[in-house]
């Protein structure tokens, strides 16, 4: 009778170690492009979402409704198996990218929103009273104010972006997860596979959530 | 310098402003009065369009800035604003508060931004405090760095919307002081104000809103001695004490 977590389980994954490591490296290299990615959509989007155009408001809110209420493993899925009827061959890391960085995307656009309309509308004025562009003022004047109040929300969403890349796993994504799945399915030492992921996406996201909560300390003073 | 040509402005139903026409003369120094919810504000405001009006025209150095695609950005390089609440960069220092726009929008140099914002700064007795932050200065203080940041633009036009409204009894002064000191150098001015002794010392032209109207308008010595009409009679009657 041998345990879920017997040593020769254990010796099994520490030979094997690459690939829990080619893991590991493929979730960071999908977590930074996809982070990217999000937040170039969510700077967009949330400052679209922040203007008084009624048009711009709109195409903000679609994007932001439709991916927020729809589930992402949906949303990946469609990319994976959708896309190809429409001519569309994504390679599949390049899908988790594009899925969670369009899901998060969504997220942060709300966040930027939010911190743009933190920011007295007073700046603004001032800015384009000395002659600034609306987009320069967003730039030099709006969005670095913005940037301090929606850092620690902004991290928060870097630590779920990070967990949300193991749905490539459900696509043989090559992630973290989904080597974790694929090794412990041939030998089943499910026990030791999923303990070591699970230990792997800590170290990427607890220093993260820290470091987010020490954001939030720090603009909880200088507010 | 500055016209307004029938203007009207609505918010939803309220009727702002209704039909003003104005001229303001290159080196006059204009001041307008009258009660809350006059429309003195949104007047003001209409001069560097951050209001829009409903209808009308508004013309600045000869640039109609209410056609379509009017270069308002442009105009507004010369007529420098001056808020009720300061509005300062908080995440600038104060000289950069001053360097900013120049740098940015006008292209000046950053080391001749700098000298003349010192020098600007030592104007209104702050130079001193170039480098801390505008969190760190009181509201009298904050306001007199705002009115240098806006000397900085070298602008031809100047426009306060009731610059003192929100600062302390104790800090109006040193605001006005700064004020009285520009309007003696020839600039153009525009003031919404409560302040009378301003208006009375260094007005051109006294302009009376009520109700989003121009009721009345003339010399501080007509208008403070001799109003022509009742509604000013009631308005001065109960300011000046």
């Amino acid at each position: 009778m041998t345990g879920p977590f017997a040593w020769f389980k254990w010796q099994a994954l520490f030979r094997d170690w690459h690939i829990f490591a080619e893991g590991f490296g493929n979730t960071l290299l999908a977590s930074v492009l996809a982070l990217a990615l999000a937040l170039a959509l969510g700077i967009i989007f949330g400052v679209l979402g922040s203007t008084h155009q009624k048009v711009f408001k709109l195409f903000s809110r679609i994007y932001v409704e439709i991916i927020q209420n729809t589930p992402l493993v949906i949303q990946v899925f469609f990319l994976y198996n959708g896309l190809p009827h429409l001519g569309v061959m994504l390679p599949v890391l390049s899908v988790g990218v594009f899925g969670v960085g369009i899901y998060h995307g969504a997220y942060i656009a709300e966040v930027v929103r939010a911190g743009i309309q933190s920011i007295h509308r007073g700046q603004m004025e001032a800015a384009l009273s000395q002659g600034f562009s609306f987009w320069g003022a967003m730039r030099h004047v709006i969005l670095p104010q913005a940037a301090r109040v929606v850092l620690p929300p902004l991290t928060n969403q870097a630590v779920s972006l990070i967990k949300n890349t193991s749905v490539l796993a459900m696509i043989a994504g090559g992630d973290l997860m989904y080597h974790a799945d694929s090794w412990s399915a041939e030998n089943i030492y499910y026990g030791p596979a999923y303990v070591t992921v699970g230990v792997l996406y800590l170290i990427l996201c607890f220093p993260l959530a820290q470091f987010a909560r020490y954001l939030e300390r720090k603009t909880e003073v200088s507010a | 310098m500055i016209q307004l040509e029938g203007v009207h402005k609505h918010f939803g139903q309220l009727h702002v402003l209704k039909g003003i026409n104005l001229n303001v003369n290159t080196g006059e120094k204009m001041v307008v009065i009258g009660p809350s919810g006059s429309g003195k504000s949104t007047l003001i405001r209409c001069m560097n369009l951050l209001e829009k009006p409903s209808s009308g025209k508004v013309i600045v150095d000869g640039v109609e800035i209410t056609a379509p695609k009017a270069p308002v950005a442009k105009v507004r390089q010369s007529v420098a604003m001056v808020f009720q609440q300061f509005n300062l960069y908080p995440h600038k220092t104060v000289l950069e508060n001053l360097t900013l726009a120049p740098i940015l929008i006008k292209g000046v140099s950053k080391a001749e931004a700098e000298e003349s914002g010192m020098a600007f700064l030592d104007r209104v007795g702050l130079k001193a405090k170039a480098n801390v932050y505008p969190s760190q200065l009181s509201g009298g203080q904050q306001q007199r760095v705002a009115i240098a940041r806006a000397l900085n633009m070298k602008p031809r036009i100047m426009l306060f919307d009731e610059p003192t409204s929100a600062l302390d009894p104790e800090m109006i002064q040193e605001v006005l002081d700064v004020m009285v000191d520009l309007a003696h150098e020839g600039i153009t001015m525009v003031v919404v104000t409560h302040e009378m002794g301003f208006a009375r010392q260094v007005a051109d032209r006294v302009v009376f809103m009520d109700e989003g109207q121009i009721l009345e308008q003339g010399t501080p010595a007509h208008f403070f001695s001799n109003p022509s009409h009742e509604r000013t009679k009631l308005f001065l009657s109960k300011i000046l004490r």
